[in-house]
């Protein structure tokens, strides 16, 4: 169960492997979490990243997760279920992808809107009816400012993140009263091994500053979480910079 | 969702689970609530006074005790009364003072159910001489995980378990309770100021005894010389003659025969909605000078009616919005006598954060009663309101269950909200003993609460 702060005793991780994710969980696990599931596809990283948490002293348990067999998710998520109540979901898998490759191949372009965005819709679903089964809990969805508006540099990935922030958006809204608790996660840029070698945006972040809000978040009950907290006024400056202005900024 | 599927929280307003609420009008229908309640359980709630989780229990039943409200027999001889679980110390007060006799002990607010001031095992200002509530409950019907019935009388494994059970073992259907008697409605009451932590201790050491009914209010936003400064408020309930006397609000012949009324004042509730951040440090300083400088240096034999000496928040209906969203969290505790250096470092931490909290309160307690999961022990007890979106309040209470359960001392159930389970063990010694009973009484776990869910209780 949660706590009055809104802390989790227990977290799934979708997307085990992300850094995001395993600031959060080791943040979550020095205070309230005992029990981690770890989802993604099985791999050496998989297998670390639960030692790691292993060693702050949680019980942990990886699940083979593939993101882009939507098929599967009931049977593999509904299994983590059964075996006790998920206070969290931390739903944090997804790509990059390459831009200017993914805008010559279509199909890579397609693989990153799958996974960042059908994967997501099939995992938050059924995340979200075994959470209102249970009568509590948290979905935290990491989204991201690229869904906020197109940018030339990013728009299959920002897309992808626009389509699974507007549907956590409504998730959320379904789910109101029924005492489960969406909230959507928007960093800006993070520095980790997906954004490695990529020229920094301003206001770039940390894992560390994203698990830090996942939890002041978790407290407030917020749902909607902008990573700096002053993204949120910029972003919403942009997004009224009509096109043509917007276009010549070179954001 | 079915239209009976509600958000429920504690009186905190902190952690909403949904829950199924279902309110028997009978004895037969509690039996049918219970037998039907389902894969997650249910749990027993009375007026949701519990401040965190007690009463609530995520995707299953919530059994709204309060339609059971029959007052059965009042003995006004013996002084003691039958009545249903989901009677209020508000209605028995309004029943019993007529007739001379008053409620055994109350908590802060009269608005807790016999079923809940049994189950949370309450104590109130006179437990350095009358203990817990459970002391004066003779027996009670259990409707337990098998759908029987069961009488429970005193000195049984399975009266001590309930008395503080926190509603686990069953839900409790009536009760047969002691009563106080009482020669009028009214307190005479001492009031008197402390200028420090020290100060405050040798004056509730040394003379409590004298009274019935004791309790001190703490400024935990006075720092330096004036940490723990006080205002020390003690009284015993007013004998006839107290009414010949001069003094208000009782003179005069018609004071006299009107000598056991009760009336209750109440004052408008805050709004629904209010702004979070009403009360932070420099409001709440403001009251807490003003309360402690009001507060006479020391004045002896006022009388007061029993809603102002005993309940004077629940004048305002609702009170627990003015924390706002965000809610509030209690935190009560107790260290043993001989632990009073664990006591001033737990005051110097909160006063050193600068904890915005306006209700902060004292207390000696006596002899602990037999509840395995009872609360009180001898020795002193503190109880904060703190809003829960006090940045850093989190670590700073589990900083302080640290410093609790190194000097064997303990957090109240009825009051929490955020103890780590492994802590549990430490605080309550028959833990086992209670599980090993609910795993024999209810292996289903038919009574489950997100509180025993949370502790694993």
């Amino acid at each position: 169960m949660k706590d009055a702060f809104g802390l989790p005793q227990s977290l799934l991780v979708l997307g085990g492997t992300s850094e995001i994710a395993l600031a959060t969980a080791r943040r979550l696990v020095v205070r309230r979490v005992r029990t981690v599931w770890l989802a993604g596809r099985p791999s050496p990283a998989l297998e670390s990243a639960a030692t790691e948490l292993r060693t702050l002293g949680a019980d942990v348990h990886t699940v083979a997760f593939d993101a882009l067999d939507p098929e599967s998710h009931e049977a593999v998520l509904g299994k983590v279920f059964t075996e006790g109540d998920v206070d969290m979901v931390l739903l944090a898998f997804g790509i990059l992808g390459d831009q200017a490759h993914d805008e010559r191949e279509p199909v890579a372009a397609v693989r990153v809107a799958q996974t960042n965005y059908t994967g997501a819709v099939s995992a938050g679903l059924v995340s979200g009816r075994a959470l209102q089964a249970q009568g509590h809990g948290s979905l935290v969805v990491l989204s991201s400012v690229a869904g906020e508006r197109a940018r030339r540099t990013d728009f299959i990935y920002g897309s992808s993140k626009a389509g699974l922030d507007t549907f956590a958006q409504g998730l959320g809204d379904a789910l109101h009263g029924t005492g489960v608790h969406v909230m959507v996660v928007r960093p800006g840029f993070v520095r980790s091994r997906m954004t490695a070698g990529l020229e920094e945006a301003p206001l770039a972040t940390t894992p560390e500053a994203v698990a830090t809000a996942i939890e002041l978040g978790l407290r407030r009950r917020s749902e909607t979480v902008w990573v700096p907290g002053v993204l949120r006024l910029v972003m919403s400056a942009l997004r009224h910079v009509p096109r043509g202005v917007f276009r010549r900024l070179g954001l | 969702m079915s239209a009976d599927t509600v958000p429920v929280t504690g009186w905190g307003r902190t952690a909403p689970t949904a829950a199924r609420l279902t309110r028997p009008r009978s004895y037969e229908e509690a039996v049918a609530a219970v037998r039907g309640c389902g894969a997650r359980g249910g749990i027993p709630r009375g007026l949701g006074r519990a401040y965190g989780d007690a009463a609530q229990n995520a995707g299953g039943a919530v059994f709204d005790m309060t339609g059971l409200d029959r007052v059965h027999a009042i003995d006004a001889d013996g002084g003691t009364v039958l009545c249903d679980a989901g009677v209020s110390l508000h209605r028995l007060m309004e029943v019993l003072l007529p007739l001379g006799w008053f409620v055994p002990v109350t908590p802060g607010t009269r608005h807790v159910t016999v079923g809940g001031a049994i189950g949370a095992d309450v104590h109130g200002r006179n437990h350095h001489v009358s203990g817990s509530f459970s002391r004066h409950v003779l027996s009670f019907e259990l409707l337990t995980a098998d759908g029987e019935i069961r009488t429970v009388r005193r000195d049984t494994p399975l009266f001590d378990a309930t008395t503080g059970g926190m509603g686990l073992t069953g839900m409790i259907l009536t009760a047969t309770v002691q009563l106080q008697p009482v020669e009028t409605s009214l307190m005479s009451v001492d009031t008197e100021r402390a200028r420090d932590l020290d100060d405050l201790m040798a004056r509730l050491t040394a003379t409590d005894h004298a009274y019935r009914y004791s309790v001190a209010w703490i400024d935990l936003l006075a720092r330096g010389a004036a940490t723990g400064r006080a205002v020390l408020t003690r009284g015993n309930h007013a004998p006839l003659d107290a009414l010949r006397a001069s003094g208000t609000p009782g003179r005069g012949t018609r004071a006299r025969r009107n000598a056991l009324a009760f009336r209750t004042p109440r004052l408008p509730s805050p709004p629904a909605f209010l702004p979070e951040g009403l009360l932070n440090r420099t409001t709440v300083g403001l009251f807490n000078e003003l309360w402690y400088r009001k507060a006479p240096r020391a004045r002896t034999g006022r009388l007061q009616r029993i809603p102002a000496f005993f309940h004077p928040l629940d004048g305002v209906p609702h009170w627990n919005r003015v924390y706002g969203r965000g809610g509030l969290v209690q935190y009560q505790f107790v260290v043993g006598h001989g632990h009073e250096e664990a006591l001033h470092r737990i005051v110097r931490r909160v006063s050193g954060h600068r904890c915005p909290s306006f209700l902060a309160v004292l207390k000696r307690f006596g002899d602990a009663d037999p509840g395995w999961l009872s609360f009180p022990v001898p020795g002193w007890t503190l109880a904060l309101d703190l809003p829960a979106r006090l940045p850093g309040l989190g670590p700073l209470l589990d900083a302080l269950d640290d410093e609790v359960a190194a000097v064997g001392g303990r957090v109240c159930l009825a009051k929490d909200s955020r103890l780590r389970p492994e802590l549990l063990a430490t605080m309550y010694p028959r833990l086992d003993d209670f599980r090993a009973l609910r795993a024999e009484l209810d292996p289903r776990g038919v009574f489950t609460s997100d509180l025993s869910r949370r502790l694993a209780l």
